[in-house]
């Protein structure tokens, strides 16, 4: 069990998880007081002694199920053979032992049979019938092959594509509509639906499970574990994220930015001490009989930066500039002032999208669809969108004003009218870079990222969420 | 005013007993088994899932603080008070707020009572006429060392809820609250008592813990907490509840509820939390909803009742809009 265990650890730190040996001793130790053949109660000892952060449990949750699989189907409700069975290689012979063990049906079902079982299983809620059917599916239409370097997703899809699921959904309302006498209102009909999501959902978990538990015992433990690392949400490069990926990324972003306020405003607090409050000192000398025990000091009220944000919003850098502008303005309130502009090769002032919305998410969204940022072609022009910029508001950066330049700096060989981030730089206070790129790149190809570096006073790599959440703290 | 292992700071570990390789012993278990955990925090009105169970368990068994993380309103501070109830503990709380101190957690001199003190010795001195009015005494002589000692024993102290629930004779459940409101560097309070169970105070020594306090940490996950003090804890994550969990909590903290209104106000509830809202409704919100149809006399919601009493569960105006709408369509279109 140790050395599962110190593999188990080894296999969190890699995954990026802050484990550290106070804590694996603890989870040893933890191992004493729960009955080891309750996989679930396991888990959650685990996951007390050794993940600290909500924000972890998924990358937890996977290697927990690679790690403890093959022990674990015994535990699985809803499969009587002894042994790790649906792992079994040889045609799945194992699974089908559960299937048919549980009267779920086995090889001899034709595939309409095994929608219709799966239909009432689902329509019944009858979990355990809903597993076995789940391993028989995968069994039939996953279509594994032993040693295939391909990762669990492929599977799940083309398991998925056979099972028709948004069809089983529309049959399951449908059944639903017929058994309500007088029809259902419009609020049943949506309690119904989220009723057979949530039972979809749990087919589908279902269905990752078996995947994952016959890729173990085709690849083994560590192979799996380290294909299947997914990296944390704070991790996840901007600019090959995928569709899943970004919406992790959202949702990591709103905590963030409450954090991230909340540090600040505090920061702004507590930063310094000012000088010594006379009257507080002395009214709080009273307590103490006269003697002033505890000086009191003033509170100094720093400025707050004015910001400008120029961001590129061309297809590669989109969600970069997406998440860049949606953490400035949440924390809008630590500035005194956010004004944002958007570009491709024309240029256009965002700010008003912001205004009086306390939707952040929102505006972000609509400056995709509403904003005017092609000039010519709709290819980024770096040089032209700040000729733009210097033309009609250059005027109005003052020397309390920070300005922010988002983009990867590829501008088709266009002029890059350097210039303006020069001039930018005479009147402004600062004046900063943020790259999604990673710094290897900068300057090779189309990137004309040295010209205008040369002009601002730092130049930084934001590939992910931590990168970004780091620039913002440091800027305000 | 007896204090159990004060002034022991050497040789005798009377206070905490240490086990094996220092970690501190447990003493006799409180819950038999997980089950037995969830047994009884569910006959006080709390319904544990095996998560949270399996955690209580454990921190009982490894006498370890909990770290209960989660948004607001999903029963973190209700945890604390149910295993309170259910030991028959006293249940002693710290809460947090930015400005929190040494002398308001840990605990205090009187030093309004201490000048009292000294100014009663001169007082009781210049009565016994030594003459020597208004003149200071030069510290260190012998009635200074006296009063030293006296004004700096027991008497003067003022225990504040960390010493308190260290000192206490009997079991004790300790609530840290909203841990995350007090600064980084104040959270190094924190760190002695956590670990080794014990406060020092320089004038007195260390003061051990006779017997382990339970220890709750909640957090509302404002900013991260340092590594120092996650390292300590056991962790535990309260999100929201499962359908049936939400159902039956519903069932047991709201009287005179009917099962159909029950889980028709549970089901809402999870269909609430599907949309993208800016607060999504939290289990205390749930119940005042409930208790609300409850009141109105209401069997069964229909869309038009749940529109019209939606500002119990949804706080911000563009929630409540959101809500309305999608509340009344048939919602097919989510993805």
């Amino acid at each position: 069990m140790l050395g599962v265990l110190t593999g188990f650890v080894e296999e969190l730190r890699a995954a990026g998880l802050p484990v550290s040996l106070t804590e694996s001793i603890d989870a040893a130790e933890a191992l004493h007081h729960v009955p080891l053949e309750d996989r679930a109660a396991l888990k959650y000892a685990l996951a007390a002694t050794l993940v600290k952060s909500s924000a972890h449990w998924k990358a937890f949750d996977t290697a927990f199920e690679v790690y403890f699989s093959l022990r674990g189907t015994q535990y699985e409700i809803g499969s009587p053979p002894p042994g790790p069975a649906p792992a079994d290689d040889e045609g799945g012979a194992g699974a089908d032992a559960a299937a048919s063990g549980r009267g779920g049906g086995g090889e001899g079902l034709s595939p309409e049979e095994l929608a219709e079982l799966l239909f009432r299983a689902l329509l019944s809620a009858n979990d355990a019938q809903v597993a076995a059917l789940a391993r028989q599916a995968v069994h039939r239409y996953a279509g594994m092959e032993p040693g295939r370097p391909v990762g669990g997703t492929y599977y799940l899809y083309r398991t998925l594509r056979n099972l028709d699921l948004d069809g089983v959904l529309e049959r399951l309302m449908q059944t639903a509509r017929a058994d309500a006498p007088e029809g259902l209102t419009p609020l049943e009909e949506r309690l119904a639906r989220d009723e057979f999501r949530a039972r979809l959902d749990t087919l589908r978990r279902e269905l990752e499970d078996e995947i994952r538990r016959r890729l173990v015992a085709d690849r083994g433990t560590q192979a799996l574990a380290r294909s299947l690392r997914t990296p944390l949400p704070e991790e996840i490069d901007f600019m090959h994220a995928t569709r899943d990926e970004l919406a992790s990324l959202r949702k990591a972003i709103h905590p963030l930015t409450r954090k991230l306020a909340v540090r600040l405003a505090r920061k702004r607090r507590h930063g310094r001490k000012g000088p010594l409050d006379f009257r507080a000192t002395v009214r709080h000398s009273l307590s103490t009989g006269g003697v002033p025990v505890e000086p009191r000091f003033r509170y100094p009220r720093p400025a707050k930066p004015d910001i400008v944000v120029v961001a590129d919003i061309s297809g590669s850098v989109a969600a970069f500039a997406r998440f860049t502008l949606h953490l400035v303005h949440a924390i809008s309130s630590q500035f005194s002032q956010v004004r944002s502009f958007v570009f491709i090769d024309g240029i256009d002032e965002v700010t008003r999208f912001f205004e009086g919305v306390d939707d952040v998410a929102e505006a972000v969204h609509r400056i995709n669809t509403e904003a005017d940022v092609v000039w010519v072609d709709g290819h980024s022009d770096y040089g032209h969108a700040f000729g733009v910029f210097w033309d009609r508001w250059g005027e109005e950066i003052t020397p309390r004003t920070s300005v922010l330049f988002l983009g990867d700096a590829r501008n088709n060989y266009h002029a890059s009218q350097a210039w303006v981030v020069q001039e930018v730089r005479h009147r402004a206070r600062h004046v900063f870079w943020l790259n999604p790129e990673p710094r290897a790149y900068w300057g090779t190809g189309d990137s004309i990222l040295g010209e205008y570096a040369v002009h601002c006073d730092d130049v930084v790599e934001c590939r992910n969420l931590r990168q970004l959440e780091r620039f913002v703290e440091e800027l305000a | 005013m007896s204090a159990p292992g004060v002034g022991e700071d050497e040789a005798e570990d009377h206070g905490a007993a240490l086990g094996p390789l220092g970690f501190p012993d447990p003493g006799p278990p409180l819950f038999a088994s997980v089950a037995e955990v969830r047994r009884r925090l569910g006959g006080a009105g709390y319904l544990a899932d095996d998560g949270i169970a399996g955690v209580v368990h454990l921190a009982d068994r490894l006498a370890k603080p909990v770290l209960v993380e989660g948004p607001a309103g999903t029963g973190k501070t209700e945890l604390a008070k149910s295993v309170a109830r259910v030991t028959g503990s006293r249940l002693i709380r710290l809460q947090c707020y930015e400005g929190l101190d040494e002398s308001k957690a840990l605990y205090e001199w009187n030093y309004k009572k201490q000048l009292l003190r000294i100014q009663a010795q001169r007082v009781m001195e210049d009565g016994a006429g030594t003459g020597d009015r208004g003149g200071s005494r030069p510290p260190g002589g012998e009635a200074w060392r006296d009063l030293e000692e006296d004004i700096f024993s027991e008497e003067f102290l003022l225990t504040r809820p960390l010493l308190e629930a260290i000192r206490s004779p009997e079991r004790v459940v300790l609530l840290v609250d909203e841990v995350d409101r007090v600064e980084l560097e104040t959270e190094a309070l924190l760190l002695e008592v956590l670990s080794e169970y014990q406060v020092s105070v320089p004038e007195l020594g260390t003061v051990r813990a006779t017997q382990i306090p339970m220890v709750f940490l909640t957090s509302n996950n404002t900013r991260e907490l340092s590594e120092a003090l996650k390292r300590r804890c056991l962790y535990l994550h309260l999100d929201y509840p499962s359908l049936e969990r939400e159902r039956d909590i519903v069932l047991a903290r709201v009287p005179g509820v009917s099962t159909e209104l029950a889980d028709q106000v549970a089901r809402i509830v999870r269909s609430l939390r599907t949309l993208e809202l800016k607060k999504y409704p939290s289990v205390s919100e749930t119940l005042d909803w409930a208790r609300t149809l409850v009141v109105l006399g209401m069997e069964s919601i229909d869309a038009e009742q749940a529109k019209a009493t939606l500002h119990v569960l949804l706080k911000y105006r563009s929630d409540l809009e959101r809500a309305a709408k999608e509340l009344a369509s048939a919602g097919g279109d989510r993805a």
